[in-house]
């Protein structure tokens, strides 16, 4: 086995191991930390599929900011309700069923699929997966999702602004 | 690192006019090792009511997350760490961790004041990343690179070696016609290149201040009324650990600020006519004297800043918490906004 592999088994590991944490523990602080974990190894394999640009993405925006805040959350809510804040198990027997039954589904097809065979794994080994072509294409053949996620998250922020936002202002303004 | 230790113990003592650091050994030179060997020996204390799973790995992945931006800096011009594409952005990723530890600091110290400053810092943290992450796209526009050895070759004389065809002109207009790209020194840097970098260089010095967690902006761990911010509880090499991410930090801005702004690796001085000043003050990429001039205007530059930062740290008041939100979103991310405008337009001039 080359170092490699071994390194691509270890963020595997990490993945897996971390997302069963996240659903054995009771502890809902100690699963988002976890969670964290599992965000850095799903990275880690977006790196051994040569994709470096959506690994940096994955830890910039999962980690870096959406965590953080899932946390922060965490933090405030249970400092100020006094108690720890668990989340119990529930639903055990459908959760199972769904499981198993998705994991069935992609197992099989996993097992069904002939990868030499198709053609986009030559396609992205052999295209180059440089990050000037990759800001190209973005802004010339996906330019409409682009933009579209924009204006999407411009709404976003201004429905968070508006929900959060002071409420003894607004009567003011009212008035 | 323990040079820049002991240069803060200096400037702090000098400025304040205090006699500890300047007097242990010859001018106070064994200050920051007598710290370091007081850190070591003592008692790794871990507060009976603290989250050891938390409280434990938090300085550790404080410490990590910061050393591990460095592996993509180029120190010299042919030395320095992975050449990976996404240079510049996976900095900001891994840097982004840093906030992780401090919350795992934070909490699992299970003090208030610890989780104050762990508060403070994270909020401090996130809305600075902001107006940083900002004047970073205005260079990468600017440049057309997100590998830091690139941006840097392209401040100085030795762009042509890497690519035949490029051109730097003054202020980077073309229609001026002047071509220095051959004359290189303090003209191609960045700042020079593309003159409004100048205001993106203040608010990302600005930036990188509220980042490290440096006075002005260090009410995470204002003392008076915090006592030491997130990391309270810590003692012995943990709390080392902590204190070394924290210069690690100041280091690792600096650094990037010299390369996305003054330069990198490349000499301040022009090559005029004859008096090649700048090829006699830079050695070819590759050579040794390339490696010994490169190294020393990166360190030179680098620990200027840093020295900027601890001359801001001990002149200036900490703001408050509500000022620095203010100041963070209500005018340097918008300033930093239209700077992208502007970069994009220069952008335009350039080619």
């Amino acid at each position: 086995m080359e170092l490699n592999d071994i390194i691509f088994y270890v963020f595997g590991a990490i993945t897996a191991l971390s997302a069963l944490y996240i659903m054995l523990t009771k502890n809902i602080l100690y699963a988002a930390f976890a969670l964290i974990l599992t965000f850095i190894g799903v990275a880690g394999i977006y790196v051994f599929l040569g994709a470096e640009f959506i690994a940096v993405t994955q830890v910039l925006v999962y980690v870096g900011g959406i965590l953080i805040l899932l946390v922060f959350g965490i933090m405030l809510t249970n400092r100020l309700s006094g108690k720890k804040v668990v989340s119990p198990a529930y639903n055990k027997l459908m959760g199972l069923i769904v499981a198993a039954g998705l994991f069935a589904i992609l197992f099989k097809g996993i097992l069904q699929a002939n990868f030499s065979a198709m053609n986009w794994i030559d396609k992205g080994a052999s295209a180059d997966s440089s990050i000037p072509k990759f800001g190209l294409t973005l802004m010339t053949d996906y330019v409409l999702v682009f933009e579209i996620i924009g204006v999407l998250l411009l709404l976003a922020l201004i429905g968070a602004i508006r929900i959060a936002g002071n409420v003894r202002k607004e009567d003011k303004s009212a008035v | 690192m323990v040079f820049v230790v002991y240069a803060e113990r200096k400037i702090s003592a000098f400025i304040q006019d205090r006699y500890g650091p300047m007097e242990v050994g010859y001018y106070g030179i064994l200050q920051t090792v007598a710290d370091l060997l007081k850190l070591v020996q003592k008692e790794d204390i871990v507060p009976l009511a603290a989250d050891k799973k938390l409280f434990k790995p938090g300085p550790i992945v404080i410490f990590t997350a910061v050393f591990a931006g460095f592996a993509v800096l180029p120190l010299t011009s042919d030395f320095g760490g992975s050449a990976a594409d996404v240079g510049i952005f996976y900095l900001l990723a891994i840097v982004s961790l840093d906030v992780v530890g401090i919350l795992m600091a934070g909490w699992g110290s299970n003090s208030k004041y610890a989780l104050f400053g762990a508060m403070r810092s994270v909020a401090q943290i996130i809305s600075y990343e902001i107006p940083l992450g900002l004047t970073v796209v205005c260079v990468v526009m600017v440049s057309q690179t997100l590998n830091l050895q690139e941006i840097a070759f392209q401040q100085g004389i030795w762009w042509n070696t890497i690519d035949p065809e490029a051109h730097n002109y003054l202020f980077g207009i073309k229609a001026l016609g002047i071509d220095i790209t051959e004359i290189g020194g303090i003209l191609t840097w960045n700042i020079f290149r593309a003159p409004i970098f100048f205001f993106a260089f203040i608010i990302f010095f600005i930036a990188s201040l509220a980042e490290s967690n440096r006075g002005p902006f260090d009410i995470p761990e204002a003392e008076s009324e915090l006592v030491g911010g997130f990391h309270t509880e810590y003692s012995g090499l943990r709390w080392g650990l902590v204190m070394m991410g924290e210069y690690g930090m100041m280091l690792l801005v600096s650094f990037l600020a010299v390369i996305l702004f003054l330069g990198g690796w490349n000499t301040p001085l022009p090559n005029i006519g004859s008096v090649t000043l700048a090829e006699w003050t830079s050695g070819t990429p590759g050579t040794i004297a390339g490696h010994i001039w490169g190294a020393f205007w990166m360190l030179t530059k680098a620990f200027l800043l840093v020295g900027l930062q601890m001359w801001i740290r001990w002149t200036y008041p900490r703001l408050r918490i509500d000022q620095l939100m203010n100041l963070s979103w209500k005018y340097l991310t918008p300033a930093a906004i239209l700077l992208v405008l502007l970069s994009a337009m220069w952008r335009l001039l350039m080619v």
